[in-house]
C-alpha cells in the first residue's frame, strides 16, 4: 500500500529531542483530525521509541534518530523509529514488562508495554551493534462527521 | 534544615517545585515528564527529602500534561525512598490517562493514592 503522506526527521540523540520528536508527529497526524486521547497515545509511544533509542540504543552517546511517519488511506498510521546504535541481543526479553537492563536507574521496564497498548501493533527488528528498527500502526478512528453521513 | 534545596527546578517542559511544612514534603509537578525530565525532577526531590525527612512525600500531579513511562519510574523510585525514610508516599491529582499509565506498570497496587481518595478507579481496558 502506497502512503498518502510521509515526514522523515533525523535528530540527535539528545534527551530534549524527546519532546521535540513528540510535537513533530503530533503536527504532523494534526492534519487527519485525531481525537486528543489518540494523539496523546501516538505522542506517548513516539516518546518510548525515542527514549530507547537514546538511553539504551546510543546509551546517551551522540548518534542519530530517525523518524518516519506515514498516513495511508482509511486513517492507518504507521510511524518508524530508527537508530544505529548498539542493538538488542534478545528482542522477546527487551519486551517483557519490566524487563529492565538497568534496574538502579529508575526504568520502569515498561517502555515497550506502553508501545503496544497504546498502539495496534508494534514490530521490533534489531541486530546488535548495528541498531533498533521499531514499526509502530495504528487506524485512527472515524471523523465524526463521516460516521454521521456514512 | 537548609532550605536552599527547596524552590523550583525546570527540565524543558517539565517543571517541579518543592516545599516542607511540619514534616510533610509537597511536590507540585507540571509540564510534561519524559526521561529527560524525571531525571532532574528526581535529584530536586531527594535533595529536599534528605533537608526535609518528611513524614509524607506528596506528588501532585494535577498540572502534569503528558507523562511516559519515565513518570512510572520516578515515583517507584520516590515510593521506595519514602520505604527506608520510614514515611508515606501519597500521590494526587493524576488524570485519568495518567492513572491508566501508572496502573499499566502496577503502581495501582501500592498504597500511595490516599484512603480518603477512593483509591483507583477500576482497571479498564482500552
Amino acid at each position: 500500500m502506497k502512503a498518502t503522506n510521509t515526514m522523515t526527521l533525523t535528530f540527535d540523540s539528545l534527551p530534549v529531542n524527546e519532546g521535540f520528536a513528540r510535537s513533530a508527529v503530533a503536527g504532523f497526524f494534526a492534519q487527519l483530525d485525531p481525537t486528543v486521547e489518540e494523539l496523546c497515545d501516538i505522542r506517548t509511544a513516539v516518546s518510548e521509541a525515542v527514549t530507547n533509542s537514546i538511553v539504551h540504543g546510543y546509551r546517551q552517546s551522540a548518534g542519530k534518530v530517525r523518524l518516519t511517519a506515514r498516513i495511508y488511506q482509511d486513517r492507518k498510521i504507521q510511524i518508524i523509529i530508527r537508530d544505529t546504535g548498539c542493538g538488542i541481543e534478545n528482542i522477546e526479553q527487551a519486551m517483557e514488562p519490566l524487563y529492565t537492563t538497568d534496574p538502579e536507574g529508575e526504568r520502569s521496564g515498561l517502555g515497550f508495554s506502553v508501545m503496544q497498548s497504546f498502539m495496534d501493533s508494534v514490530r521490533v527488528t534489531s541486530s546488535p551493534g548495528k541498531g533498533t528498527t521499531v514499526t509502530m500502526q495504528r487506524v485512527l478512528s472515524p471523523l465524526a462527521e463521516e460516521s454521521i453521513q456514512g | 534544615m537548609n532550605t536552599d534545596v527547596f524552590g523550583s527546578v525546570t527540565a524543558g517542559s517539565c517543571r517541579c517545585s518543592t516545599s516542607c511544612q511540619e514534616q510533610i514534603l509537597n511536590v507540585r509537578l507540571s509540564g510534561e515528564i519524559d526521561q529527560a525530565g524525571a531525571a532532574v525532577v528526581r535529584e530536586q526531590i531527594d535533595r529536599a527529602a534528605e533537608s526535609c525527612l518528611p513524614q509524607t512525600m506528596m506528588l501532585d500531579f494535577s498540572g502534569v500534561n503528558f507523562m511516559d513511562s519515565s513518570g512510572i519510574g520516578l515515583v517507584m523510585g520516590r515510593y521506595r525512598l519514602m520505604q527506608t525514610m520510614g514515611g508515606e508516599l501519597l500521590v494526587t491529582g493524576a488524570s485519568p490517562r495518567i492513572q491508566r499509565l501508572m496502573q499499566l506498570g502496577g503502581l495501582d497496587k501500592l498504597p500511595i493514592f490516599g484512603k480518603n481518595s477512593g483509591g483507583m478507579p477500576p482497571r479498564q481496558q482500552r
